[in-house]
Protein backbone atom coordinates (compact mmCIF):
# COMPACT_ATOMS: atom_id res chain seq x y z
CA UNK A 1 0.00 0.00 0.00
CA UNK A 2 1.08 3.23 -1.11
CA UNK A 3 1.01 6.29 1.72
CA UNK A 4 -1.46 8.09 -0.89
CA UNK A 5 -3.57 5.20 -1.08
CA UNK A 6 -4.01 5.13 2.71
CA UNK A 7 -4.40 8.79 3.16
CA UNK A 8 -7.11 9.04 0.17
CA UNK A 9 -8.91 5.92 2.07
CA UNK A 10 -8.90 7.64 5.67
CA UNK A 11 -9.71 10.64 3.90
CA UNK A 12 -13.14 9.25 2.10
CA UNK A 13 -13.67 7.30 5.59
CA UNK A 14 -13.47 10.36 7.64
CA UNK A 15 -15.59 12.41 5.24
CA UNK A 16 -18.17 9.55 5.00
CA UNK A 17 -18.43 9.76 8.72
CA UNK A 18 -18.12 13.36 8.80
CA UNK A 19 -15.20 13.55 11.41
CA UNK A 20 -11.87 15.01 10.83
CA UNK A 21 -9.30 12.36 9.29
CA UNK A 22 -7.32 13.05 12.48
CA UNK A 23 -9.34 10.35 14.24
CA UNK A 24 -8.61 7.61 12.13
CA UNK A 25 -5.58 5.67 12.16
CA UNK A 26 -4.76 2.23 10.29
CA UNK A 27 -3.90 0.42 13.99
CA UNK A 28 -7.31 0.71 15.94
CA UNK A 29 -10.51 -1.50 15.62
CA UNK A 30 -13.78 -0.57 14.58
CA UNK A 31 -14.78 -0.70 18.10
CA UNK A 32 -11.88 1.44 19.29
CA UNK A 33 -13.03 4.39 16.65
CA UNK A 34 -16.36 3.97 17.05
CA UNK A 35 -17.09 2.20 14.27
CA UNK A 36 -20.33 0.51 14.35
CA UNK A 37 -21.99 -1.90 11.30
CA UNK A 38 -24.24 1.31 9.86
CA UNK A 39 -21.22 2.95 9.55
CA UNK A 40 -19.41 -0.37 8.24
CA UNK A 41 -22.10 -0.38 5.30
CA UNK A 42 -21.57 3.44 4.94
CA UNK A 43 -17.92 3.29 4.40
CA UNK A 44 -18.06 0.24 2.10
CA UNK A 45 -20.36 2.15 0.05
CA UNK A 46 -17.77 4.91 -0.20
CA UNK A 47 -15.09 3.04 -0.52
CA UNK A 48 -16.67 1.38 -3.76
CA UNK A 49 -17.38 4.96 -5.20
CA UNK A 50 -13.99 6.05 -4.44
CA UNK A 51 -11.71 3.35 -6.08
CA UNK A 52 -14.59 1.94 -8.32
CA UNK A 53 -14.36 -1.86 -7.01
CA UNK A 54 -16.77 -3.99 -5.78
CA UNK A 55 -15.79 -5.23 -2.08
CA UNK A 56 -18.18 -8.85 -1.18
CA UNK A 57 -20.16 -9.60 1.66
CA UNK A 58 -17.59 -12.33 2.73
CA UNK A 59 -14.66 -9.82 2.87
CA UNK A 60 -16.33 -7.31 4.02
CA UNK A 61 -17.42 -9.27 6.93
CA UNK A 62 -14.42 -10.53 8.24
CA UNK A 63 -12.38 -7.31 8.16
CA UNK A 64 -12.01 -5.83 12.11
CA UNK A 65 -9.70 -3.23 11.59
CA UNK A 66 -8.79 -0.41 9.19
CA UNK A 67 -5.70 -2.05 8.44
CA UNK A 68 -7.39 -5.27 7.07
CA UNK A 69 -10.03 -2.94 5.26
CA UNK A 70 -7.16 -1.15 3.66
CA UNK A 71 -5.20 -4.21 2.57
CA UNK A 72 -8.33 -5.88 1.13
CA UNK A 73 -9.46 -2.97 -0.47
CA UNK A 74 -5.47 -1.88 -2.31
CA UNK A 75 -5.58 -5.77 -3.17
CA UNK A 76 -9.00 -5.19 -5.26
CA UNK A 77 -7.78 -1.96 -6.61
CA UNK A 78 -4.56 -3.95 -7.58
CA UNK A 79 -6.91 -6.36 -9.18
CA UNK A 80 -8.40 -3.86 -11.07
CA UNK A 81 -5.51 -2.59 -12.62
CA UNK A 82 -5.67 0.71 -12.19
CA UNK A 83 -3.26 3.05 -9.87
CA UNK A 84 -4.56 4.44 -6.16
CA UNK B 1 -63.51 -11.02 26.33
CA UNK B 2 -61.29 -13.97 24.39
CA UNK B 3 -60.49 -13.76 21.28
CA UNK B 4 -60.47 -16.85 18.40
CA UNK B 5 -58.56 -16.84 15.40
CA UNK B 6 -61.38 -18.49 12.78
CA UNK B 7 -60.11 -18.15 10.04
CA UNK B 8 -56.65 -18.40 7.65
CA UNK B 9 -55.47 -17.33 4.27
CA UNK B 10 -52.13 -17.39 2.89
CA UNK B 11 -50.57 -16.57 -0.59
CA UNK B 12 -47.14 -17.19 -1.34
CA UNK B 13 -44.16 -18.25 -3.41
CA UNK B 14 -44.81 -21.84 -1.13
CA UNK B 15 -48.25 -22.22 -1.68
CA UNK B 16 -51.25 -20.35 -2.91
CA UNK B 17 -53.21 -21.04 -0.01
CA UNK B 18 -52.95 -21.59 3.79
CA UNK B 19 -53.55 -25.28 3.42
CA UNK B 20 -50.88 -25.25 0.82
CA UNK B 21 -48.28 -23.33 2.42
CA UNK B 22 -48.79 -25.09 5.63
CA UNK B 23 -48.11 -28.77 3.81
CA UNK B 24 -44.78 -26.93 2.43
CA UNK B 25 -43.76 -25.84 5.92
CA UNK B 26 -44.34 -29.38 7.76
CA UNK B 27 -42.38 -30.97 4.60
CA UNK B 28 -40.17 -28.10 4.74
CA UNK B 29 -40.52 -27.43 1.08
CA UNK B 30 -38.98 -24.25 0.41
CA UNK B 31 -39.87 -21.08 -1.89
CA UNK B 32 -36.28 -19.63 -2.07
CA UNK B 33 -35.11 -20.00 -5.69
CA UNK B 34 -32.91 -18.16 -8.12
CA UNK B 35 -34.43 -14.51 -8.78
CA UNK B 36 -36.38 -13.70 -12.09
CA UNK B 37 -36.28 -10.63 -13.61
CA UNK B 38 -34.75 -8.39 -16.21
CA UNK B 39 -32.56 -7.18 -13.32
CA UNK B 40 -30.89 -10.36 -11.57
CA UNK B 41 -27.69 -9.70 -13.74
CA UNK B 42 -27.05 -6.28 -11.81
CA UNK B 43 -27.79 -7.77 -8.25
CA UNK B 44 -25.28 -9.67 -6.27
CA UNK B 45 -27.10 -12.26 -4.81
CA UNK B 46 -29.33 -14.79 -6.82
CA UNK B 47 -31.76 -16.14 -4.67
CA UNK B 48 -35.04 -15.39 -2.83
CA UNK B 49 -38.55 -16.41 -1.82
CA UNK B 50 -40.60 -14.94 -5.21
CA UNK B 51 -44.47 -15.09 -6.21
CA UNK B 52 -43.45 -16.87 -9.68
CA UNK B 53 -46.05 -16.69 -12.25
CA UNK B 54 -48.67 -14.73 -10.53
CA UNK B 55 -51.62 -14.15 -12.78
CA UNK B 56 -54.09 -11.78 -11.14
CA UNK B 57 -56.00 -11.73 -14.25
CA UNK B 58 -57.07 -15.16 -12.44
CA UNK B 59 -58.48 -13.12 -9.26
CA UNK B 60 -59.39 -9.92 -10.76
CA UNK B 61 -61.10 -8.03 -13.43
CA UNK B 62 -58.88 -5.80 -16.11
CA UNK B 63 -59.47 -2.59 -14.56
CA UNK B 64 -58.78 -3.31 -10.85
CA UNK B 65 -55.65 -4.95 -11.97
CA UNK B 66 -54.79 -1.42 -13.15
CA UNK B 67 -55.32 -0.20 -9.70
CA UNK B 68 -53.25 -2.36 -7.70
CA UNK B 69 -50.01 -3.58 -6.81
CA UNK B 70 -48.89 -7.14 -6.32
CA UNK B 71 -48.62 -6.16 -2.30
CA UNK B 72 -52.40 -5.39 -2.27
CA UNK B 73 -53.53 -8.05 -4.49
CA UNK B 74 -51.77 -10.20 -2.61
CA UNK B 75 -53.09 -9.20 0.10
CA UNK B 76 -56.86 -9.46 -1.40
CA UNK B 77 -56.96 -12.90 -2.33
CA UNK B 78 -55.57 -13.98 0.85
CA UNK B 79 -58.00 -12.00 2.99
CA UNK B 80 -61.17 -13.48 0.76
CA UNK B 81 -59.35 -17.17 1.49
CA UNK B 82 -59.52 -16.17 5.24
CA UNK B 83 -62.96 -15.23 5.30
CA UNK B 84 -64.47 -17.84 3.35
CA UNK B 85 -62.20 -20.16 5.34
CA UNK B 86 -63.84 -18.80 8.44
CA UNK B 87 -67.26 -19.37 7.00
CA UNK B 88 -68.25 -15.39 6.94
CA UNK B 89 -70.11 -14.06 3.77
CA UNK B 90 -69.56 -9.87 2.74
CA UNK B 91 -73.17 -9.95 4.15
CA UNK B 92 -71.65 -10.63 7.91
CA UNK B 93 -68.63 -8.56 7.67
CA UNK B 94 -69.95 -5.37 5.71
CA UNK B 95 -70.51 -2.33 7.99
CA UNK B 96 -68.55 -0.65 10.75
CA UNK B 97 -68.66 -3.62 13.25
CA UNK B 98 -65.51 -4.79 11.34
CA UNK B 99 -61.81 -3.84 11.14
CA UNK B 100 -59.28 -4.62 8.59
CA UNK B 101 -55.36 -3.94 9.62
CA UNK B 102 -53.07 -5.01 7.26
CA UNK B 103 -48.82 -4.72 7.49
CA UNK B 104 -47.11 -3.79 4.85
CA UNK B 105 -42.97 -2.31 4.75
CA UNK B 106 -42.99 -1.19 1.47
CA UNK B 107 -46.30 -0.44 -0.49
CA UNK B 108 -46.04 -0.54 -3.94
CA UNK B 109 -42.35 -0.32 -4.90
CA UNK B 110 -42.55 -2.25 -7.58
CA UNK B 111 -45.30 0.55 -9.19
CA UNK B 112 -43.09 3.38 -8.04
CA UNK B 113 -39.92 1.66 -9.40
CA UNK B 114 -41.62 1.24 -12.69
CA UNK B 115 -43.06 4.55 -12.91
CA UNK B 116 -40.45 6.55 -11.72
CA UNK B 117 -38.13 4.97 -14.82
CA UNK B 118 -40.46 7.45 -17.00
CA UNK B 119 -38.56 10.07 -14.98
CA UNK B 120 -35.41 9.57 -14.54
CA UNK B 121 -34.85 7.29 -17.88
CA UNK B 122 -36.80 7.49 -19.93
CA UNK B 123 -37.48 11.01 -19.54
CA UNK B 124 -41.24 11.30 -20.35
CA UNK B 125 -41.62 14.07 -17.99
CA UNK B 126 -45.14 11.92 -16.78
CA UNK B 127 -45.92 9.06 -14.47
CA UNK B 128 -48.99 7.23 -15.02
CA UNK B 129 -52.18 8.85 -12.47
CA UNK B 130 -52.53 5.93 -11.42
CA UNK B 131 -49.02 5.73 -9.68
CA UNK B 132 -50.63 7.01 -5.84
CA UNK B 133 -53.63 5.25 -5.21
CA UNK B 134 -50.97 2.03 -6.73
CA UNK B 135 -47.81 2.97 -4.47
CA UNK B 136 -50.08 3.65 -1.00
CA UNK B 137 -49.43 1.34 1.83
CA UNK B 138 -53.15 1.30 2.74
CA UNK B 139 -54.16 0.25 -0.52
CA UNK B 140 -54.45 -3.28 0.46
CA UNK B 141 -57.04 -2.22 3.39
CA UNK B 142 -58.38 -0.28 1.26
CA UNK B 143 -59.15 -2.34 -1.50
CA UNK B 144 -60.63 -4.97 0.76
CA UNK B 145 -62.66 -2.62 2.62
CA UNK B 146 -64.36 -1.86 -0.65
CA UNK B 147 -64.69 -5.24 -1.45
CA UNK B 148 -66.36 -6.30 1.76
CA UNK B 149 -68.05 -3.34 2.76
CA UNK B 150 -66.62 -2.67 5.61
CA UNK B 151 -66.67 0.27 6.81
CA UNK B 152 -65.03 -0.09 10.84
CA UNK B 153 -61.50 1.03 11.63
CA UNK B 154 -59.57 0.49 8.23
CA UNK B 155 -55.56 1.34 8.07
CA UNK B 156 -52.64 0.02 7.57
CA UNK B 157 -49.59 -0.24 9.68
CA UNK B 158 -45.97 0.18 8.32
CA UNK B 159 -43.45 -0.55 10.93
CA UNK B 160 -40.93 -2.92 8.55
CA UNK B 161 -40.60 -6.50 9.80
CA UNK B 162 -42.64 -6.27 12.36
CA UNK B 163 -45.88 -4.37 10.58
CA UNK B 164 -48.22 -7.33 10.21
CA UNK B 165 -47.04 -8.46 14.19
CA UNK B 166 -48.16 -4.79 15.15
CA UNK B 167 -50.96 -4.97 13.03
CA UNK B 168 -52.49 -8.40 14.18
CA UNK B 169 -52.16 -6.96 17.95
CA UNK B 170 -54.16 -4.06 17.09
CA UNK B 171 -56.82 -5.97 15.80
CA UNK B 172 -56.62 -8.30 18.27
CA UNK B 173 -57.09 -5.39 20.97
CA UNK B 174 -60.04 -3.69 18.74
CA UNK B 175 -61.89 -7.02 19.20
CA UNK B 176 -60.97 -7.86 23.09
CA UNK B 177 -62.06 -4.16 23.82
CA UNK B 178 -65.29 -4.76 22.03
CA UNK B 179 -64.21 -1.38 19.67
CA UNK B 180 -65.60 -3.94 16.49
CA UNK B 181 -67.18 -7.85 16.56
CA UNK B 182 -64.62 -8.81 14.41
CA UNK B 183 -61.20 -7.88 12.59
CA UNK B 184 -59.64 -9.25 9.19
CA UNK B 185 -56.08 -8.65 9.77
CA UNK B 186 -52.38 -9.94 8.63
CA UNK B 187 -50.01 -8.63 5.72
CA UNK B 188 -48.33 -8.42 2.59
CA UNK B 189 -45.36 -7.40 0.34
CA UNK B 190 -44.64 -7.47 -3.54
CA UNK B 191 -40.61 -6.51 -3.18
CA UNK B 192 -38.57 -7.95 -5.94
CA UNK B 193 -38.47 -4.62 -7.90
CA UNK B 194 -34.92 -3.61 -9.01
CA UNK B 195 -34.41 -0.08 -7.01
CA UNK B 196 -36.14 -2.02 -3.72
CA UNK B 197 -33.25 -4.86 -4.05
CA UNK B 198 -30.68 -3.05 -4.74
CA UNK B 199 -31.47 -0.80 -1.41
CA UNK B 200 -31.06 -4.39 0.11
CA UNK B 201 -27.95 -5.46 -1.45
CA UNK B 202 -26.27 -2.06 -0.17
CA UNK B 203 -27.58 -3.39 3.63
CA UNK B 204 -25.61 -6.46 3.30
CA UNK B 205 -27.75 -8.50 5.22
CA UNK B 206 -28.98 -10.47 2.38
CA UNK B 207 -27.20 -14.11 2.06
CA UNK B 208 -25.19 -15.10 -1.06
CA UNK B 209 -26.58 -18.57 -0.99
CA UNK B 210 -29.31 -19.39 1.20
CA UNK B 211 -31.16 -18.37 4.59
CA UNK B 212 -29.94 -21.02 7.52
CA UNK B 213 -31.33 -19.26 11.32
CA UNK B 214 -29.27 -19.93 14.27
CA UNK B 215 -26.53 -22.24 12.18
CA UNK B 216 -23.37 -21.31 12.87
CA UNK B 217 -22.73 -20.96 8.88
CA UNK B 218 -25.41 -18.58 8.60
CA UNK B 219 -25.03 -15.93 6.03
CA UNK B 220 -27.56 -13.69 6.22
CA UNK B 221 -31.30 -13.52 4.83
CA UNK B 222 -33.10 -14.34 1.69
CA UNK B 223 -35.98 -12.09 0.83
CA UNK B 224 -39.34 -12.93 0.21
CA UNK B 225 -42.86 -11.94 -0.59
CA UNK B 226 -46.55 -12.78 -0.10
CA UNK B 227 -49.50 -12.07 2.10
CA UNK B 228 -51.10 -13.98 4.87
CA UNK B 229 -54.43 -13.18 6.63
CA UNK B 230 -56.72 -14.08 9.71
CA UNK B 231 -59.96 -13.56 11.10
CA UNK B 232 -60.48 -12.64 14.77
CA UNK B 233 -63.70 -12.44 16.53
CA UNK B 234 -64.84 -13.21 20.07
CA UNK B 235 -64.30 -16.82 21.19
CA UNK B 236 -67.97 -17.19 22.67
CA UNK B 237 -69.21 -16.03 19.24
CA UNK B 238 -67.49 -18.21 17.18
CA UNK B 239 -67.87 -21.34 19.36
CA UNK B 240 -71.54 -20.18 19.33
CA UNK B 241 -72.08 -20.32 15.69
CA UNK B 242 -69.87 -23.38 15.24
CA UNK B 243 -67.08 -21.99 13.70
CA UNK B 244 -63.53 -23.87 13.40
CA UNK B 245 -61.23 -22.60 16.16
CA UNK B 246 -57.92 -22.43 14.98
CA UNK B 247 -56.20 -21.04 18.14
CA UNK B 248 -57.06 -18.28 20.72
CA UNK B 249 -55.07 -15.02 20.28
CA UNK B 250 -54.25 -14.79 23.62
CA UNK B 251 -52.01 -11.67 24.04
CA UNK B 252 -49.92 -8.78 22.54
CA UNK B 253 -46.83 -7.40 23.31
CA UNK B 254 -44.90 -4.22 21.54
CA UNK B 255 -41.81 -2.78 22.34
CA UNK B 256 -39.07 -0.18 21.20
CA UNK B 257 -35.63 -0.81 21.74
CA UNK B 258 -34.46 2.75 21.81
CA UNK B 259 -31.25 1.70 20.63
CA UNK B 260 -30.14 1.66 17.67
CA UNK B 261 -31.93 1.94 13.71
CA UNK B 262 -30.36 -1.13 12.45
CA UNK B 263 -28.71 -3.31 15.78
CA UNK B 264 -30.80 -5.48 17.42
CA UNK B 265 -30.97 -5.70 20.95
CA UNK B 266 -31.57 -8.10 23.84
CA UNK B 267 -33.98 -5.53 25.75
CA UNK B 268 -36.22 -4.61 23.19
CA UNK B 269 -37.39 -8.21 22.11
CA UNK B 270 -36.92 -9.60 25.88
CA UNK B 271 -39.83 -6.61 26.78
CA UNK B 272 -42.06 -7.38 24.11
CA UNK B 273 -42.29 -11.50 24.82
CA UNK B 274 -42.92 -10.73 28.36
CA UNK B 275 -45.59 -7.76 27.75
CA UNK B 276 -47.46 -10.73 25.26
CA UNK B 277 -47.09 -12.97 28.08
CA UNK B 278 -48.58 -10.42 30.30
CA UNK B 279 -51.43 -9.44 28.35
CA UNK B 280 -52.30 -13.31 27.77
CA UNK B 281 -52.04 -13.62 31.68
CA UNK B 282 -50.16 -16.50 31.19
CA UNK B 283 -47.14 -18.36 32.49
CA UNK B 284 -44.43 -18.80 30.36
CA UNK B 285 -43.74 -22.04 31.54
CA UNK B 286 -47.39 -22.28 29.41
CA UNK B 287 -45.01 -21.69 26.23
CA UNK B 288 -43.93 -24.93 24.23
CA UNK B 289 -43.12 -23.07 21.49
CA UNK B 290 -41.71 -19.73 19.69
CA UNK B 291 -41.80 -19.02 16.07
CA UNK B 292 -38.58 -17.03 16.17
CA UNK B 293 -37.99 -14.01 14.10
CA UNK B 294 -35.07 -15.91 12.59
CA UNK B 295 -33.99 -13.51 10.01
CA UNK B 296 -30.72 -15.80 9.59
CA UNK B 297 -28.50 -12.70 9.88
CA UNK B 298 -25.31 -13.12 12.36
CA UNK B 299 -26.91 -10.27 14.39
CA UNK B 300 -30.80 -11.09 14.79
CA UNK B 301 -30.36 -14.88 15.63
CA UNK B 302 -27.40 -14.70 18.50
CA UNK B 303 -29.56 -11.55 20.15
CA UNK B 304 -33.12 -12.71 19.54
CA UNK B 305 -31.77 -16.29 21.81
CA UNK B 306 -29.89 -14.24 24.40
CA UNK B 307 -34.06 -12.47 24.98
CA UNK B 308 -35.08 -16.12 24.90
CA UNK B 309 -32.86 -17.14 27.51
CA UNK B 310 -32.93 -13.78 29.04
CA UNK B 311 -37.07 -14.04 29.46
CA UNK B 312 -37.44 -17.73 30.02
CA UNK B 313 -34.07 -18.68 32.04
CA UNK B 314 -34.71 -22.38 32.70
CA UNK B 315 -37.61 -23.30 30.59
CA UNK B 316 -35.84 -21.99 27.69
CA UNK B 317 -34.29 -25.68 27.70
CA UNK B 318 -37.89 -27.10 27.28
CA UNK B 319 -38.70 -24.67 24.58
CA UNK B 320 -38.86 -25.20 20.70
CA UNK B 321 -37.80 -22.64 18.47
CA UNK B 322 -37.76 -22.36 14.76
CA UNK B 323 -37.56 -19.94 11.90
CA UNK B 324 -40.26 -20.61 8.82
CA UNK B 325 -37.94 -17.79 7.58
CA UNK B 326 -35.76 -20.54 6.35
CA UNK B 327 -38.47 -21.43 3.69
CA UNK B 328 -40.92 -18.48 2.97
CA UNK B 329 -37.78 -16.15 3.15
CA UNK B 330 -38.24 -12.67 4.81
CA UNK B 331 -41.20 -11.36 3.69
CA UNK B 332 -41.03 -7.79 5.33
CA UNK B 333 -44.78 -6.00 5.85
CA UNK B 334 -46.14 -9.71 5.42
CA UNK B 335 -43.55 -11.89 7.75
CA UNK B 336 -45.36 -11.44 10.93
CA UNK B 337 -49.00 -12.23 9.17
CA UNK B 338 -47.23 -15.50 7.56
CA UNK B 339 -45.94 -16.83 10.69
CA UNK B 340 -48.60 -15.99 13.07
CA UNK B 341 -50.46 -18.53 10.40
CA UNK B 342 -47.56 -20.53 10.87
CA UNK B 343 -48.10 -20.44 14.52
CA UNK B 344 -51.66 -21.46 14.46
CA UNK B 345 -51.33 -24.27 12.16
CA UNK B 346 -48.72 -25.81 14.63
CA UNK B 347 -51.06 -25.04 17.27
CA UNK B 348 -54.05 -26.53 15.96
CA UNK B 349 -52.73 -29.52 13.68
CA UNK B 350 -49.96 -30.50 16.72
CA UNK B 351 -46.97 -30.53 14.47
CA UNK B 352 -44.48 -27.51 14.62
CA UNK B 353 -42.61 -26.72 11.31
CA UNK B 354 -39.16 -26.69 11.30
CA UNK B 355 -36.24 -24.38 10.88
CA UNK B 356 -34.85 -25.30 7.28
CA UNK B 357 -30.63 -25.77 6.10
CA UNK B 358 -29.65 -26.26 9.50
CA UNK B 359 -26.39 -27.46 9.64
CA UNK B 360 -24.28 -26.36 12.21
CA UNK B 361 -24.98 -25.85 15.74
CA UNK B 362 -24.09 -22.04 17.03
CA UNK B 363 -22.93 -21.67 20.64
CA UNK B 364 -24.65 -18.16 20.82
CA UNK B 365 -27.63 -19.68 19.11
CA UNK B 366 -28.23 -22.47 21.54
CA UNK B 367 -31.86 -23.62 21.12
CA UNK B 368 -33.95 -26.33 20.49
CA UNK B 369 -34.66 -25.25 16.59
CA UNK B 370 -36.23 -27.82 15.13
CA UNK B 371 -33.70 -28.73 12.30
CA UNK B 372 -34.45 -29.36 9.26
CA UNK B 373 -37.66 -31.54 9.89
CA UNK B 374 -41.39 -30.82 11.28
CA UNK B 375 -41.59 -32.45 14.54
CA UNK B 376 -45.12 -34.10 16.05
CA UNK B 377 -45.30 -31.97 19.49
CA UNK B 378 -48.79 -30.96 21.22
CA UNK B 379 -47.89 -27.88 22.96
CA UNK B 380 -50.02 -25.34 25.02
CA UNK B 381 -49.66 -22.29 23.98
CA UNK B 382 -46.82 -20.87 21.60
CA UNK B 383 -45.40 -16.88 20.91
CA UNK B 384 -45.19 -15.27 17.14
CA UNK B 385 -41.73 -12.72 17.49
CA UNK B 386 -41.33 -9.81 14.71
CA UNK B 387 -38.97 -7.26 15.29
CA UNK B 388 -38.77 -4.68 13.06
CA UNK B 389 -35.38 -2.55 11.53
CA UNK B 390 -35.94 0.72 14.00
CA UNK B 391 -35.79 -1.48 17.16
CA UNK B 392 -39.78 -1.68 16.87
CA UNK B 393 -40.88 -5.77 17.77
CA UNK B 394 -44.14 -7.13 18.00
CA UNK B 395 -44.89 -10.35 19.84
CA UNK B 396 -48.09 -12.81 19.65
CA UNK B 397 -48.99 -15.00 22.08
CA UNK B 398 -51.14 -17.59 21.12
CA UNK B 399 -53.13 -20.66 23.07
CA UNK B 400 -53.86 -24.37 21.52
CA UNK B 401 -57.51 -24.82 20.48
CA UNK B 402 -56.87 -27.75 22.28
CA UNK B 403 -57.53 -26.22 25.73
CA UNK B 404 -60.73 -24.12 24.77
Amino acid sequence: MTEEFTQRLLQNIADTLHKPVEQYRLDASFEELGIDSLDGINILFALENEFGIQIPDDAARNVKNLREMAEGVWKLVEEKGTAA
Amino acid sequence: MRVAVTGVGALTPMGATAPEFWNALIEGRSGIAPLEGWWTPNLRFPNGSQMRGWDPSQHFDIRTIDLLDPFAQFATVAGREALSDAGLSVADVKGPRTAILTGCCGGGQGSEDIQFQELYEKKTGRVHPMTIPRIMSNAAASYLSMELGVSGPVYSVSTACASSGHAIGQGFWMVRSGIVDRAIVGGSEALFSFGFLKAWEAMRVVSQETCRPFSKDRKGLILGEGSAMLVLEPLDVAKARGARIYAELAGAGMSADAHHITQPSVDGPALAMRAALADASMALEEIGYVNAHGTGTLANDSTECRAIHCLFGEHAKRLAVSSTKSMHGHALGAAGALEAVATVLALREGILPPTMNYSTPDPECDVDVIPNAARKAQVGAALSNSFAFGGLNAVLCFRSPASL
